[in-house]
């Protein structure tokens, strides 16, 4: 990201499942005032979501005493997003799910979010904190990336 | 914080003659959906239902949670000898279902109606 001047928005989440999508709107509209193509905001949101689930489930275990942060820093032609949460981190990256596998019952049909993450923005990379809390997965979705 | 997701089933036979039945949702698919999913799925009579069309048109949301339960329904539905299709899913999360493979499973189609005359 070639700058990141503190153009930032912060939202904290409650641990509990469907307040992903507040964080998600939240990065649209800040990706759409950045001026994203609409498919670049739809993969964002995604991205957006996903990382707050896991955060949800996996680094906070569910505990509605925890929140998740997410803290958005808009810089001249690229968006940073940090989900922050009280965890010991995740291991990334994920491999590719393989459908096969799962449809013959080799492989759980769930653990797609982390490649979902992946594969939809441009950086993405799990950090586990020192102190074994307060761990984060940071997101680059660059403004200029081409259509595939 | 999720909207529930609700669910439908529809018969309706394709200009071709085969019976489909269509499985129409609306709301968030997500973790929350497995009864709305799986349950509808599984009131199916799966001797008579052979082609099942899920309908997407009125989902705005799709999270991985909600994809797992859709591998679920495929992974049930190659076991019972069905075919499932899916239309109505919006241009983003037709790349996502392509992504993670599922379109190997599952034909996916912009619309009812061309999805009918395909089957």
């Amino acid at each position: 990201m070639s700058q990141i001047k503190s153009t930032s928005v912060e939202v904290r989440l409650p641990s509990r499942l469907g307040y992903e999508k507040v964080a998600m709107s939240t990065a649209a509209a800040v990706a759409k005032l950045m001026g994203f193509r609409e498919d670049r905001v739809e993969d964002l949101k995604t991205a957006v979501a996903e990382a707050c689930i896991n955060a949800i489930e996996h680094g906070n275990r569910m505990n509605e005493g925890l929140s998740v942060g997410v803290v958005l820093s808009a810089g001249k032609d690229a968006l940073e997003v940090k989900v922050i949460d009280d965890g010991k981190g995740m291991k990334g990256p994920q491999p590719k799910p393989d459908i096969d596998r799962k449809i013959h019952g080799e492989e759980d049909p769930r653990g797609m979010g982390m490649f979902l993450i992946q594969a939809l923005v441009d950086e993405a990379e799990w950090v586990a904190a020192a102190n074994g809390k307060s761990s984060y997965v940071r997101l680059v979705i660059r403004l200029d990336k081409v259509a595939e | 914080m999720q909207s529930e997701t609700k669910s439908r089933v529809d018969q309706l036979t394709s200009p071709a003659g085969h019976p489909v039945t269509v499985l129409r949702f609306e709301g968030d698919i997500a973790s929350t959906s497995k009864e709305a999913v799986l349950g509808t799925y599984h009131s199916l009579p799966k001797e008579t239902a052979k082609l099942v069309l899920l309908d997407f048109s009125k989902v705005d949301y799709i999270n991985s949670s909600g994809i797992a339960l859709v591998i679920q329904m495929l992974i049930e539905a190659s076991n019972s000898d069905q075919k499932v299709y899916a239309f109505g899913l919006s241009p983003h999360f037709t790349k996502v279902f392509t992504m993670v493979g599922i379109t190997k499973y599952a034909g996916l189609f912009p619309s009812q109606t061309e999805a009918l005359a395909a089957l």
